[in-house]
């Protein structure tokens, strides 16, 4: 009996989640497509791409190979590859460095009036960075520091530091209590305890922490333009380079935006899972 | 950690209290609160406030119901799930100086942008987004950069429901719009607070956008931006930059706190109507 009631619910279920799929496909495609386009003026000429939007073109990889070229005096492709990946790298592996002790002390040993610390780390990204630039510039001018890859690792790492903290408390906060208290009767050192129990434990919250790092990292563009606009600068920079104001550009500029945006995207799509996951954990308790 | 946040700030604090050029140099002035009566009746300072609160508000709050509703989406089996989540994440991957140069050169753009081109399919007058519309324009590439950032914390939300609790109320003969509206939404609240807190916190300070898209003026110059102009973008005048930002460190403060308060009395009272 219950069969004959439930049959045509079901198929009306499916057909329901049929046509939602199919709209999930239909926003999905309309909302990615500026980047799809992106990929698709990359390869055109620029005669091609600076008109009406057209389909109608030969794909050519000639942009990237102009735009990946060093010309003499300007910011080159590898230059600004090569001062990215050190600073987002040094900068990020020095925020887990920090973050997770801090985080430990914050989460499974409370230390005093810990709320307060976390509030307080949370309120140093109140501070915008434009009224940070004036005081950040004349010390950095001062120590000599203005144009060198070591500037923007002190400030990135700053910069991630806050949010890096409080993710991981909260990561942290996850772990079965008894565990650890297992782990201290049986004797283990702290530094046993953080390798062995949370390290592992935490991993997917971890990297999802240092994901969301790099990211704000590699795409930070004001402090670069600011600081580093001679030596030092990073892969933002070089991509408005590519922008001109005196003939056509676009096909440039995408094949630029595409190279520049590249490490991050692969990065976020193969980790999208973990860094769901991770915030599923508990960002927030 | 506090050599580098707290120090910096206290010293705006104090350069706020002087009058100080540094193109070309002067000598450093103490006027005490000179600048910040100056402020007050500062016309293009008030201009960029309501730009700021434009260019923050609305992104935060719909970049939530967007993401809220993709989310919702996403939450459910169908073919090639995980594309279309990849596909909806990626703009939030994206470099933002990159998403400013590419909305505005290829989709907003009046010759060749693609939305014009469509306007011009189904018969309109192509419009210059821009350089006319600048404060929407920014909006609507804000938008499309933060949407992913909501979707995933709300999608985390949904993924930690207790489903067992989702079958009593189906159970019960609760529509699917039901379980939402009395179950689901109660559960988010916390996500959706993180979402409009941290969404606030880094859309009040946008910059990147601006300076590639308009490169300021009426309408697209927000605070941060206006403090850029009158310090190391050409105004040169430290002391009263470093008096816009104190400002701008308050307004934030107060804005993040009092979007949290009403957030969460809108959604009690849902929860219990």
């Amino acid at each position: 009996m219950s069969g004959d009631v439930g049959t045509p619910t079901v198929g009306e279920r499916r057909w329901v989640n049929g046509a939602l799929g199919g709209f999930a496909w239909l926003t999905a495609l309309v909302f990615f497509f500026p980047v799809i386009w992106m990929v698709i003026n990359s390869f055109k000429n620029e005669s091609e791409a600076n008109t009406a939007p057209t389909l109608n073109f030969t794909p050519t990889l000639d942009r990237y190979r102009e735009v990946t070229e060093s010309a003499g005096g300007l910011l080159s492709f590898g230059e600004a590859f090569t001062n990215s990946i050190v600073i987002v790298l040094v900068s990020t592996l020095i925020v887990l460095a920090l973050a997770i002790p801090a985080a430990y002390a914050l989460a499974v040993k409370p230390v005093h009036k810990w709320r307060d610390i976390l509030f307080f780390f949370i309120s140093t990204k109140f501070l915008p960075v434009v009224a940070s630039i004036l005081p950040i510039w004349i010390l950095a001018r001062n120590f000599e520091l203005l144009n060198t890859r070591l500037v923007l690792i002190i400030l990135y790492t700053a910069i991630n530091l806050p949010l890096a903290v409080w993710m991981l408390r909260s990561f942290f906060a996850e772990i079965p209590r008894e565990l650890i208290e297992a782990a201290e009767i049986d004797g283990a050192s702290l530094r046993g305890q953080l390798s062995s129990i949370i390290l592992p434990m935490a991993a997917p919250g971890i990297a999802a922490t240092a994901l969301l790092c790099v990211i704000f990292a590699w795409n930070e563009f004001f402090y670069a333009v600011q600081l580093n606009p001679v030596d030092g600068s990073t892969v933002p920079i070089w991509v408005t380079t590519n922008v001109s104001t005196r003939g056509d550009f676009l096909a440039k500029l995408s094949a630029a935006s595409v190279l520049a945006c590249i490490p991050v995207v692969l990065a976020g799509w193969i980790a999208q899972k973990r860094m769901i996951r991770g915030l599923a954990m508990g960002a927030i308790k | 950690m506090i050599l580098l946040t707290q120090v910096p700030f206290v010293m705006s604090i104090y350069y706020s209290l002087t009058d100080w050029k540094v193109v070309p140099p002067s000598p450093r002035k103490f006027v005490g609160l000179d600048n910040y009566s100056e402020l007050l009746s500062d016309h293009f300072f008030r201009q960029a406030i309501w730009t700021s609160v434009q260019l923050t508000v609305f992104p935060v709050l719909a970049a939530l119901a967007l993401g809220t509703a993709f989310a919702v989406l996403l939450d459910r089996k169908f073919f090639g799930r995980g594309i279309v989540r990849t596909m909806l994440i990626t703009p939030f991957l994206l470099t933002p100086v990159v998403i400013g140069l590419i909305w505005k050169n290829q989709m907003f753009h009046g010759l060749y942008g693609v939305i014009n081109w469509l306007i011009e399919k189904v018969g309109g007058t192509p419009i210059e987004f821009v350089s006319q519309h600048p404060t929407w324009s920014i909006g609507i590439t804000l938008v499309w950069q933060w949407t992913p950032f909501m979707m995933l914390i709300i999608l985390a939300g949904l993924q930690s429901m207790p489903q067992d609790v989702v079958e009593a109320a189906k159970v019960d003969g609760s529509t699917p719009f039901g379980i939402f509206r009395q179950l689901t939404l109660g559960h988010l609240r916390p996500y959706m607070e993180l979402g409009i807190l941290l969404g606030t916190i880094y859309l009040i300070q946008v910059y990147d956008q601006i300076a590639v898209m308009t490169g300021g003026g009426p309408g697209s110059t927000n605070v941060p931006y206006f403090v850029f102009q009158r310090s190391i973008g050409g105004g040169w005048e430290f002391g009263q930059a470093s008096s816009y930002s104190i400002v701008v460190v308050i307004a934030s403060i107060i804005i993040a706190t009092i979007a949290l308060r009403v957030l969460s009395q809108l959604l009690k009272g849902e929860a219990s109507a």
